[in-house]
């Protein structure tokens, strides 16, 4: 069975009732699982775990981008990660492209060019952002959209979607745990 | 933090706010709405005069505003008044009950963004059976104030929600698809008493009124 760990970026305790709490429950019971705050987080912490999920945070959150520096574990850590949100800008910004102002906010459609961890098509998707990724050439890109909403890292298995999968895409999530 | 709890003096909103509370933020005041328009697709408080005893047994202050409960007109309310209490009580942060409405939370949401203060929906995505059986672990004493869906009737207006009344909702969620926690509107509650509250809402009578599947209680005070 996987051992996943879930990462939560929030700056706020009450926070991970809403972004950390929900991805929890859809995996429970699917694998083994634990659940750190990035600040709490090294190489040789991640190095036991086959899978890990990078939780978003509130709009108005961005502590975690002043401690960027605290996900360099992911230049060395070979598993597979999935950053939901700020856990897609944490993937950029870490291999070097660069973050933009964008706000989405709301239920709003997204058109996949290709399948992407079980997802294609047109999907409403539920999007709660102020920043996005400008990403260039070391990810593989999922949507046409302006602002891009799935990508994955050439190199690694490593996926970043900017919408929230545990509100209306749960099925992602649970087919993330396979790869 | 300095927090402001979008309260309806359901169980929801109440229940949020005491999450607030126990992850040791500032309750500063409630904020409500009560909107003249009873098919609001925002604000569904159909005992909001009620809601000002509670805040009072709460010991936190009370804001409230009426509004005519058209689409956009009501949003811009609902921004008046959350400006009002960042003005009056410095709150840097909103607590909602939101736990399945995207179309509540997107707006609230853009709101708090527009006046730069955190938002916190701490049931967001929190299954509605558990949600319920969470409220009766933690003491909460609700009822049942208001029922709009098939086949809900007058029976129900007044009803306490206890183990009893969670086995009721999920066979009728099983045969009629009856949302579990009433978010869409089946049924609205009343917290009559919880942990944030130094004593019990001491209710005289509840007058029931309305026809079908929709009924309304009139909640009386001593």
């Amino acid at each position: 069975m996987s051992r996943v760990l879930i990462i939560s970026t929030c700056a706020e305790k009450l926070h991970e009732l809403e972004f950390v709490r929900p991805i929890k429950k859809i995996i429970e019971g699917k694998c083994d699982f634990e659940i750190k705050h990035y600040s709490k987080v090294d190489l040789s912490f991640v190095k036991i775990f086959d899978k890990i999920i990078i939780c978003g945070t509130s709009l108005k959150d961005n502590k975690f981008m002043e401690n960027i520096d605290a996900f360099d574990w992911l230049k060395s850590f070979n598993g597979s990660v999935l950053g939901i949100c700020a856990g897609m800008q944490i993937l950029g910004m870490t291999f070097g492209d660069r973050l933009k102002s964008g706000p989405e906010i709301g239920f709003l459609f997204e058109e996949f060019s290709e399948e992407f961890l079980g997802i294609r098509d047109k999907q409403e998707v539920w999007h709660l952002h102020n920043n996005y990724v400008e990403f260039g050439e070391n990810f593989d890109r999922f949507t046409n959209s302006k602002i891009l909403q799935a990508v994955k890292y050439k190199e690694k298995e490593f996926y970043g979607v900017l919408f929230h999968p545990e509100v209306r895409q749960k099925e992602m999530i649970l087919e993330f745990l396979k790869k | 933090m300095k927090l402001g709890v979008l309260f309806s003096g359901g169980k929801d909103s109440t229940y949020a706010a005491l999450l607030a509370k126990r992850a040791d933020h500032d309750l500063v005041c409630f904020l409500s709405i009560e909107s003249e328009n009873q098919d609001s697709f925002m604000f569904h408080t159909p005992t909001i005069n009620l809601a000002v005893r509670q805040a009072e047994l709460c010991g936190v202050p009370f804001l409230s505003k009426i509004t005519k409960g058209e689409k956009e007109k009501e949003l811009e309310d609902l921004k008046d008044l959350i400006e009002e209490a960042v003005a009056e009580y410095n709150i840097e942060g909103i607590v909602t009950g939101a736990v399945e409405s995207v179309y509540q939370a997107s707006r609230v949401q853009k709101i708090c963004n527009e006046l730069d203060i955190e938002c916190f929906n701490p049931l967001w995505q929190k299954d509605q059976i558990e949600l319920l059986e969470d409220l009766i672990k933690n003491d909460f004493k609700i009822i049942v104030s208001a029922v709009a869906g098939y086949p809900l009737d007058d029976k129900w207006v007044g009803r306490v929600i206890d183990n009893k009344f969670i086995e009721e909702i999920i066979q009728l969620n099983k045969k009629f698809d009856l949302n579990p926690a009433g978010e869409g509107g089946e049924f609205e509650t009343l917290v009559v008493n919880c942990p944030l509250f130094f004593g019990e809402l001491e209710i005289d009578d509840i007058k029931v009124s309305g026809e079908g599947n929709s009924y309304r209680g009139e909640v009386e005070l001593k």
